[in-house]
């Protein structure tokens, strides 16, 4: 099981940077959003993969990781989730308002001089 | 009066003042200096009132922690020494304040002036009162600082710009080095609280960090003090206007230096490292200023050398391993303060009543200046060591020592005696200098203005200052010597040795060595007297070692030469070579570490695998590499697989057990893949062509190298990934969260506790960022000019017209709407749905999967629908609350309101508050004020994914309003614009 999710977080991950490297800016912003998949599920994964563990407590209980999936890696990929799209929005408007002013979706602003 | 209040009266009070000052208006002069003298008299009275308790060898100490567990608080300390010094700072402020009060011409922007000296005064005050050693050296930098904006007071001329910059750059550089010294200097002591420190010396001195704390402390007080080679920043300064030079930089800012070194003497003083630097930085210092002193035309260019000379004097007593020379450079600093500032003063009145300070334009001022004449020529006395004047005294301390001292060598010592005696002989030639050639002579003739006395109260500060030197002068132990004797003991304690202040010790070796360098003087001016007058060009034999050139080649190799090469080198303006160093460096640095350390197997045993998760990632990593393959030439394709990436991440997270993340990531992911649509329309088209700019090779190898580097990223982090799964999670903070969720934070979903309760003030920032974000896209919107290539409306759309068109009978756009009607009808009925749908994950966020951000975006994607379907029109027709706005404020004040609530009952920001309400009908309702915070977080996302979703939907609109067009248009409504704000 371990090593399915790894070898998908790689494979992402590798898609994405691959794009990153890419003179488009839409392949970029793909990239960024492959890259930010893989990472929040490897920060994700960091809590330790368990299947059918509760993630709920029961009333006027107080939970142990033996019964609960570890709770602070959720917490903190639910932020990165919501930060990642709030970026993806950016860079997407950002980019868009570059293509206006300089005619190119080139990267740098201007196509590649040869 | 409780010490507390005493020394934060000394050192807010000026600040409190400088800003007052720096509110009036601009003419307002009078009001200014009014306001600046009485602050300085009221702390001249708050140091005097500290009298009582000083004398006795007490101290007044006020601390105030601020970080505890660093060992970081503001203290505030002082005593004798200390007290000295601060009564030199608000006493000689007071004077330079009425002083300048005449010298500021009108037309100045005087507040202003006045608001900087106030503020330099506080920051001096604080520096000389600082009971922690971070903290002085930030009072130091503030002090340089405020130096800075002094001396460029006259912004408007390059001298000043120039020798204000310089200044700062050598004082601030030496700050720094300080600063870095009292790190330390605290580090080898185990705290920064001065008194801690002061006991220390012994730790401090066989440590061998000794030698590195030392050699920084005194680069900051040597830069600061313009010592050798740092001097050459002093007479840059003095294009500040007089007042500054008289207070900054001959009786205060530059004391700061010795300040130092004399209040760390104790404890760091009495090695031959010490002696070494200190004493020998001092005496190159105190020969090179007086000697290049002498060949100054400019009459504070001669006293800013003449301080370098003094200071140097003071830090050469500094650095000779005696007691008694300590008590000389304390001395020996108040007397210089008096004198000198007297003089800078003098040379202000002058070049205000002649328009010039030329020394070879000036003479015979004696005839319509009598009283200044006077003055001037006794502090030029006491500054030449004239007996009956407080020059005198201190000079033969300095002699004294000069001959009894202990040096790290033995030839030193015969040196010593005759250096004093040469650099004493000098000063009597510089103040001969200044006094005969501008005050005698033949009368003056061809000046700017036609010199006459100055007003009565322009000359007072200088008659209060001249009549100290002569009492000090005539009675040293009657007048300044219970003083002197506080800070002499203040610093050294029980050490200190018997000395005695007296105007006659009888015929001893330093009074023959004070006749013989007068007379020496003497006969030095009148040999040079002509070529003087005439004019010289710079000091004899140094002329070349100019160490300004020096200071600004250096300046100009390494903030412009040495930068233009680096970039040259280094620097790309190209943005994949940037990404791909950036990349290297992180694979390298991550698996370098890996390969270091080394990894060995995990602990745990890997689960079997599950077919049906195995086959969802299969399909997981074909969306993925599809995407990147796919990403340049079929964009939309791209953004489907993409979305098929996130779903398979989706249902990932549901399968190991993390609900909240699943459905936060699925609305996520509807909501980016129609910002990315949204996008699509204003990309160029872009078709496979064969028509290639560059060979083919040079494209396949750049790939090739980027499928390397993005293969081994791959590899990695799926190496990395399975590493740390296999491996025990280590215990953090999951049972402390788990533990407290329920009993605690009243919630049962804990992912949901940890973010609006445990780390709700992270998720406060968050939504912060989101709201910015959402502004800043609606911002870039605004002014969005399309390229001129996607202008045009796109094709499909142009067909959909076209067909309208064909029918006469149809309005633009029915086509669109006929199609979409069942769709259009269905998205109707699901809208009070999802609305109901999300209140029930906003309130039972806290115990069970949901929450504010979930919620948000399944609103947001129930409005966004309707815009899809229905048409920009007849959804803004329909949902006039939609004010994105509106809601992004609503959201931010909900949820810091909550925070800030819990300060009505006096608990700190952000606590929360929760209780069971038993409700009719809807049962046990959570009530935690968290659930508010929540709500605000809802309004907040809700905002914000609608703003930036709207105000790239409507560029769409806008783009065919603005343009020129060639085909029907549709209808725009004027709301369009409205409701999201944007201008057509």
């Amino acid at each position: 099981m371990e090593l399915v999710v790894s070898l998908g977080i790689g494979i992402v991950a590798g898609s994405g940077v691959w794009l990153l490297l890419r003179p488009r800016t839409f392949q970029v912003i793909i990239g960024l959003s492959l890259l930010s998949y893989a990472v929040n599920l490897f920060i994700f994964s960091t809590g330790g993969l368990r299947s059918g563990a509760a993630a709920v407590l029961a009333r006027d209980e107080a939970g142990t990781l033996a019964q609960y999936a570890d709770p602070l890696p959720q917490a903190l990929v639910l932020t990165a989730i919501v930060i990642g799209f709030a970026t993806t929005a950016l860079l997407l408007v950002v980019l868009l308002a570059a293509r206006g002013l300089t005619g190119t979706d080139h990267v740098d602003g201007r196509e590649r001089d040869q | 009066m409780p010490d507390g209040i005493v020394l934060a009266c000394l050192v807010g009070l000026p600040f409190v003042a400088a800003i007052v000052a720096g509110l009036l208006p601009t003419r307002a002069r009078d009001t200014a200096s009014m306001l600046a003298g009485a602050v300085a008299l009221v702390c001249l009275g708050l140091v005097w009132s500290a009298y009582g308790t000083v004398s006795g060898g007490g101290v007044l100490r006020a601390e105030l922690p601020w970080m505890p567990q660093l060992g970081l608080s503001i203290v505030l300390r002082m005593d004798g020494f200390a007290w000295l010094f601060a009564g030199l700072i608000t006493g000689i402020g007071a004077l330079v304040v009425l002083y300048a009060r005449y010298y500021m011409s009108a037309e100045d922007p005087v507040p202003r002036f006045f608001s900087f000296l106030l503020a330099f005064m506080g920051a001096m005050t604080g520096l000389v009162l600082s009971g922690h050693l971070v903290q002085l050296a930030l009072f130091w930098e503030l002090t340089s600082f405020l130096s800075f904006l002094l001396i460029g007071y006259w912004h408007h001329t390059a001298a000043a710009r120039d020798g204000a910059r310089m200044a700062l750059t050598i004082t601030a550089t030496g700050g720094l080095s300080l600063f870095a010294g009292v790190l330390v200097l605290g580090h080898i002591v185990g705290s920064y609280d001065l008194d801690v420190v002061l006991a220390a010396g012994d730790t401090i001195r066989d440590h061998p960090l000794y030698i590195v704390a030392l050699i920084l402390i005194v680069l900051g007080a040597l830069t600061k003090s313009a010592q050798f080679p740092f001097h050459f920043w002093l007479p840059h300064a003095m294009a500040a206007p007089t007042p500054v030079s008289a207070y900054l930089h001959s009786a205060t800012l530059v004391k700061a230096g010795v300040f130092l070194l004399a209040r760390l003497w104790p404890v760091m003083a009495g090695t031959d490292a010490w002696a070494w630097t200190v004493g020998l930085a001092g005496l190159i210092t105190m020969l090179i200023g007086a000697y290049i002193a002498i060949f100054q035309n400019d009459l504070k260019g001669l006293l800013a050398y003449s301080t370098i000379s003094h200071l140097g004097l003071i830090t050469l007593l500094l650095g000779l391993k005696s007691e008694l020379a300590l008590i000389a450079a304390i001395f020996h600093t108040m007397n210089h303060a008096a004198f000198k500032c007297s003089l800078f003063m003098a040379a202000g009145i002058i070049d205000h009543e002649t328009g010039t300070r030329d020394i070879r334009r000036l003479s015979g001022l004696n005839g319509p200046m009598p009283f200044t004449a006077r003055l001037a020529l006794v502090a030029a006395a006491a500054m030449a060591g004239v007996p009956l004047l407080n020059g005198f005294i201190s000079k033969e301390m300095f002699f004294a020592e000069a001959l009894s001292a202990t040096a790290p060598v033995h030839p030193l010592l015969n040196v010593l005696p005759l250096a004093a005696m040469l650099a004493s002989a000098f000063s009597v030639v510089y103040s001969l200098r200044f006094i005969h050639g501008v005050f005698f002579g033949s009368p003056p003739t061809d000046l700017p203005r036609t010199p006459h006395e100055p007003a009565t109260w322009m000359r007072f500060p200088v008659e209060i200052l001249v009549l100290t030197c002569i009492m000090v002068g005539v009675l040293p132990a009657a007048t300044v010597g219970p003083y002197l004797d506080i800070a002499a003991r203040a610093v050294l304690g029980d050490a200190t040795p018997y000395y005695s202040l007296a105007v006659w010790h009888g015929v001893n070796l330093p009074l023959l060595m004070s006749v013989v360098a007068m007379a020496a003087g003497v006969t030095i001016y009148l040999i040079l007297q002509r070529r003087l007058r005439e004019g010289m060009d710079g000091p004899p034999l140094i002329r070349h070692l100019d160490a300004q050139r020096l200071f600004e080649r250096a300046m100009v190799t390494l903030s412009w030469r040495l930068a233009r090469t680096l970039e040259r080198i280094a620097g790309t303006r190209r943005l994949q070579p940037q990404l791909r160093l950036i990349l290297i460096a992180a694979i390298v640095a991550g698996a370098g570490a890996a390969f270091v350390r080394g990894v060995g197997p995990g602990n745990l045993v890997p689960a079997p695998i599950d077919p049906v998760l195995a086959l969802l990632w299969v399909v997981g990593a074909a969306c993925a590499l599809g995407a990147a393959w796919q990403a340049k030439f079929h964009r939309l394709a791209a953004t489907i697989l993409l979305g098929g990436v996130g779903l398979v991440v989706c249902v990932t997270f549901v399968w190991f057990s993390a609900p909240d993340l699943a459905l936060t990531q699925l609305t996520v992911e509807i909501v980016t893949t129609v910002l990315l649509l949204l996008g699509l329309r204003w990309l160029p088209k872009r078709m496979q062509s064969s028509s290639a700019r560059e060979p083919e090779v040079l494209g396949r190898t750049r790939r090739l190298r980027d499928l390397a580097i993005a293969t081994a990223a791959g590899g990695c982090m799926a190496m990395l990934a399975y590493v740390v799964m296999t491996r025990t999670p280590p215990e953090l903070l999951a049972q402390h969260f788990l533990a407290r969720a329920y009993l605690e934070g009243g919630g049962t979903n804990v992912v949901n506790v940890i973010l609006v309760d445990f780390r709700g003030f992270d998720t406060l920032g968050e939504i912060f960022v989101v709201g910015v974000v959402a502004l800043t896209t609606f911002a870039l919107l605004r002014r969005f000019r399309p390229a001129a290539d996607s202008v045009e409306l796109p094709e499909q759309q142009r067909d959909q017209l076209e067909a309208d068109e064909a029918r006469h009978a149809r309005d633009d756009g029915r086509h669109v709407a006929d199609w979409l009607l069942v769709p259009f009808t269905l998205t109707r009925l699901l809208f009070p749905v999802m609305l109901v749908a999300a209140a029930f994950l906003l309130l039972r966020g806290h115990d069970l999967p949901g929450g504010g951000f979930s919620a948000g975006m399944v609103v947001a994607i129930a409005i966004i629908l309707q815009y899809i379907v229905g048409g920009t029109e007849w959804t803004e027709d329909r949902l006039s609350l939609l004010r994105p706005p509106a809601w992004i404020g609503t959201g931010l004040l909900l949820a810091a309101g909550t925070g800030v609530a819990a300060w009505a009952f006096g608990l700190p920001f952000m606590t929360s508050y929760f209780s069971y309400a038993d409700l009719p009908v809807l049962g046990k309702v959570p009530m935690a004020s968290a659930l508010i915070f929540d709500i605000g977080v809802f309004v907040l996302v809700v905002g914000a994914t609608l703003l930036m979703l709207i105000a790239l939907a409507h560029q769409s609109v806008r783009g065919r309003r603005s343009t020129p067009r060639t085909l029907p248009q549709a209808k725009a409504s004027p709301r369009v614009a409205d409701a999201v704000g944007g201008g057509g």
